[in-house]
């Protein structure tokens, strides 16, 4: 019954990438110039693997030259949608548009379809994914297995070793799930401290990963806004931004998802509709697109995209109030960019500005800051190997820089480098900038928390 | 006449690749391993074209080398079946030299990427055929010690292919093209024998100057394994500014004020008001959008020189009626300005599916006359134009915005090409400065060289390339 529920999207037998306007497809003139900044090119050197040939495999598709069969889809998947190559691209190809239908495409065909996968996808995709409260019940489950010394027990005893290698490794990603969650944190309706008139009236999206692991940052984020002179709106059970969804080739999903999201946070109600997560964000920016074909929310949307703003983008632009508080002993700090941050939402120059703000904290540059870590979505999982190399590769260039804190702007590089730094037994702070921010705000004056 | 421009395959139409002699594949999986050869669509595909628009051809296999012996293997292989090879880098090129022919063996040398050497004692450097240029730069760069030439694809084009193509790039008015700083190489002859050229020397006359025969050879007389390159030192200071102008010929006139005031800027490059606007939608570095033409102007050498030149550089500007004058404030600034010019023809492709380009080159005298007349005949054919370039040397990149599947309008753009390099050749000038004959100059060069050229042309490749098999049909029949 449930693989039955489980069969995916209507396959329809059209191809999307045959009926997507043809001058997307044509766009790229292959120059060539992306080859450089894609990861998975530079490690392997093969056109394949690399934006260019990606591009012409998806134009042979919509000529109807090739199909999109097995390997297509294992390519699609083997890409990690850095957008690496489109903020390189200088004829301006939309490769996100390009990359998320070939996905969909990919999808639809069937060619990867398993009966496992089906579950999987199921479950994830269209059960977990769909309601707060399924996912919160997974992150119960999760902090039960961690706090009752399960997780230790398990680690310790050796009993682990008995399972296959993979799900040994997955076991080891799990991520420590949080105390509390963004909900039971953060009022429905917060305002600025006493004395400060409220100047903006925002919306703050918690997220699904970020409110199972990084419930903090989100409490973060809002002290960050209140500090700044917003009022902050935080419903509890928000849905899914639907990101996840898009870049898994479940549009139909992502469509509902969208709807449910303006549905929850009407654009016109608010200055800005603030996302803390770089992957949410440069999917949240455009749900126009994602929508235009239903009339009804078209307008809706289009404000939509215009107001959702990542925090970084938002506190500069409401010239945030750099922070009073004492210096501590200075530590150094660098930044490490988010692909779906500096690539997908072109946000380079804000969250190093936030982080030279901050009393006692001095900005490295890290080497490569916007190359891949190799996090990107679900690809740590469904590409260990890819992703490991990239993991250490970054790694590396940490250690280099000397810092004793690495600030990141998105909950899957936190935690894939939480992951690496822990297994070669490195003593790294993680942090989200805003966390940093508001840190430094907490320690201006008590009271004011 | 449309034949030329698009090879007869439109993009649209992929022709289907000859297949290759299932023993043909078996020696080359002997050679570079089973994963070292590519046969199957989806892998060929990706490798069925260069930077040129229009063209596309599948191959017979992609053979990928990763040591030279593998070279010459598998030229050995290739003479024996006759299976003609081309040789592939970044394939970026714009001529359509490392384009596919039916049935053919790529060669591709992209994973052969290292450097080899730098010599701070000799100021030379040793690389393999697939480093890209941008990593010789860094590595020469990281010894202090400077390589100059710098094509507009130098972040991923292939210092192998520089040298079969002679690559040129925005520095060719001071410091010269590749040919300038190839000091030796290891080269692949079509039957498989390794010959070293040159050494570390710099005075060496033993002989034919056989490495300046491969330079610009364009794959069709070996395959270019080993480079070793001269490298110079770093020069102490830099300085880069921008000039608008609100007529593109006033710009012309204040680069030949320049040179004829003895200045030879490293860099003179211009945009035209199209591709301004065209770069500054990629790169948002502030160009002003608000005039016809813009000078890139670099200086460097010596700090109190550069001071100097800059200064009267400026002056020359101000005196040939520039609108304005800026200087780039920081190393990076400069660095960033460079970077946008290098993006400028790739920048074009957002104003249309298609950009053909051309790098015809006349006499820096000449160029304010050439300009003129590439305008007038973009108008007479009622087609869109964008023109930058190096003025410096002369050398102009008309780029037309068409779309390849307008076939009407690509008969004009082949027509007004045909005029644009008549005009080049009548004014003393050649009809390509840096991208080499290939394919697309291929029906040109005979009337361009002279019986007598293609005569010695001939007989050299045949002398080489015997049984015909590398790059067949490309430069000459």
């Amino acid at each position: 019954m449930l693989l039955e529920l489980a069969r995916s999207t209507p396959s329809g037998g059209a191809s999307r990438l045959k009926n997507l306007d043809y001058s997307v497809v044509q766009q790229c003139m292959h120059c060539g110039l992306c080859l450089p900044t894609c990861p998975t090119y530079e490690a392997t050197k093969l056109e394949r693997h690399g934006p260019r040939g990606r591009i012409a495999w998806m134009r042979s598709i919509a000529d109807g030259e090739l199909t999109a069969g097995q390997e297509f889809a294992d390519e699609m998947y083997f890409c990690l949608g850095c957008l690496a190559c489109a903020t390189a691209c200088p004829a301006g190809v939309d490769y996100a548009r390009l990359f998320e239908n070939a996905r969909a495409e990919a999808e639809e065909s069937g060619a990867l379809d398993a009966p496992w996968r089906r579950f999987l996808r199921f479950v994830t995709l269209k059960w977990l994914f769909m309601e707060s409260w399924r996912l919160q019940m997974l992150g119960l489950a999760l902090r039960l297995y961690q706090q009752s010394g399960m997780q230790w027990i398990l680690r310790h005893s050796g009993v682990l070793a008995l399972l296959p290698q993979r799900l040994r490794e997955l076991e080891a990603m799990t991520p420590t799930i949080q105390p509390r969650f963004s909900e039971e944190l953060i009022a429905p309706r917060t305002f600025p401290p006493v004395g400060m008139p409220a100047r903006y009236r925002v919306a703050l999206l918690t997220g699904c990963a970020q409110d199972l692991v990084f419930s903090d940052v989100n409490l973060d984020t809002l002290e960050a806004l209140r500090q700044n002179g917003c009022e902050v709106i935080t419903p509890a059970h928000q849905p899914c931004c639907g990101s996840l969804h898009a870049h898994n080739g479940e549009w139909e999903t992502a469509k509902d998802l969208a709807r449910r999201q303006i549905d929850l946070f009407p654009p016109e109600s608010f200055d800005a509709i603030i996302t803390n997560a770089a992957g949410c964000g440069s999917h949240l920016k455009h749900y126009a697109a994602l929508l235009k074909e239903s009339p009804r929310y078209q307008k809706q949307a289009e404000e939509w995209d215009r107001k959702v703003k990542d925090i970084h983008e938002w506190l500069v632009e409401i010239d945030f109030r750099p922070p009073s508080s004492p210096a501590h002993p200075p530590q150094l700090a660098a930044y490490h960019e988010a692909c779906h941050l500096c690539h997908g939402q072109k946000i380079t120059a804000q969250p190093r500005q936030i982080l030279k703000a901050i009393p006692g904290l001095n900005l490295v540059e890290l080497a490569e800051s916007d190359w891949c870590c190799g996090s990107a979505g679900i690809y740590n999982i469904l590409q260990p190997k890819m992703a490991n190399a990239l993991l250490e590769r970054k790694l590396a260039h940490i250690e280099s820089s000397g810092a004793e804190i690495v600030a990141t702007g998105n909950p899957g590089c936190l935690l894939h480098l939480h992951n690496g730094a822990r297994r070669q037994g490195k003593n790294l702070r993680l942090a989200h900038p805003v966390s940093l921010l508001a840190n430094a705000y907490r320690r201006e004056a008590p009271q004011s928390s | 006449m449309l034949e030329i421009l698009v090879g007869g395959a439109l993009w649209t139409q992929l022709s289907s690749s000859m297949r290759l002699k299932k023993q043909i594949l078996e020696n080359l999986s002997a050679i570079v391993g089973a994963d070292g050869v590519l046969t199957r669509r989806e892998d060929l595909v990706p490798y069925s074209f260069d930077g040129t628009a229009a063209w596309r051809q599948l191959p017979g296999c992609v053979a990928l080398a990763k040591s030279m012996a593998a070279i010459a293997d598998i030229l050995k292989l290739a003479n024996r079946f006759k299976v003609p090879v081309v040789t592939r880098g970044s394939g970026t090129g714009l001529s359509g030299g490392s384009l596919p022919v039916p049935g053919c063996i790529v060669l591709c040398t992209a994973q052969m990427d290292s450097i080899v050497e730098v010599d701070g004692k000799n100021l030379t450097l040793l690389a393999e055929p697939g480093a890209t240029t941008a990593k010789v730069a860094e590595a020469a760069e990281a010894a202090g010690l400077f390589y100059p030439p710098d094509p507009g694809s130098m972040k991923i084009s292939t210092i192998g292919g520089n040298v079969a193509e002679n690559s040129g790039g925005l520095r060719g008015l001071k410091y010269g093209v590749t040919r300038n700083y190839v000091m030796g190489m290891e080269v692949v002859l079509p039957q498989g024998e390794r010959m070293w050229l040159g050494n570390k020397c710099v005075k060496d006359v033993a002989g034919y100057s056989l490495k300046d025969l491969f330079v610009g050879s364009e794959g069709t007389l070996g395959v270019i394994g080993k480079i070793l390159l001269r490298l110079i030192p770093k020069p102490a200071a830099r300085k880069t500014m921008l000039a608008t102008f609100d007529e593109m010929e006033r710009a012309a006139a204040a680069v030949s004020a320049i040179i004829a005031a003895k200045i030879i800027p490293c860099t003179l490059e211009f945009l035209d008001r199209t591709t301004i606007h065209c770069v500054e939608d990629f790169a948002k570095i502030g160009l002003p959008l608000d005039c016809e033409a813009l000078l890139l102007m670099e200086t460097d050498g010596h700090s109190a020189v550069v001071k100097e030149e800059a200064g009267e550089m400026a002056r020359i500007c101000k005196a040939q009626g520039c609108r304005e004058l800026r200087t780039a404030q920081t190393e990076d600034e400069a660095a960033r300005l460079a970077s946008a010019r290098r993006t400028a023809f790739s920048a074009l492709a957002r104003m249309a599916p298609t950009t053909i380009l051309e790098d015809a080159t006349v006499p820096r005298s000449e160029l304010a006359a050439m300009i003129r007349f590439v305008d007038r005949t973009a108008k007479r054919h009622g087609l869109k134009i964008g023109t930058f370039g190096h003025m410096g040397d002369g050398n102009l990149h008309p780029t037309f915005l068409t779309d390849e599947r307008k076939k009407e309008e690509m008969e004009r753009v082949e027509e007004a090409f045909q005029e644009i390099f008549d005009e080049a050749i009548r004014l003393g000038g050649t009809i390509t400065g840096e991208h080499g004959v290939g394919l697309a100059k291929k029906s040109f060069l005979p009337a361009f060289a002279g019986d007598a050229q293609m005569k010695v042309l001939r007989q050299l490749r045949q002398a080489l390339d015997p049984a015909g098999i590398l790059n067949p049909g490309k430069m000459f029949d």
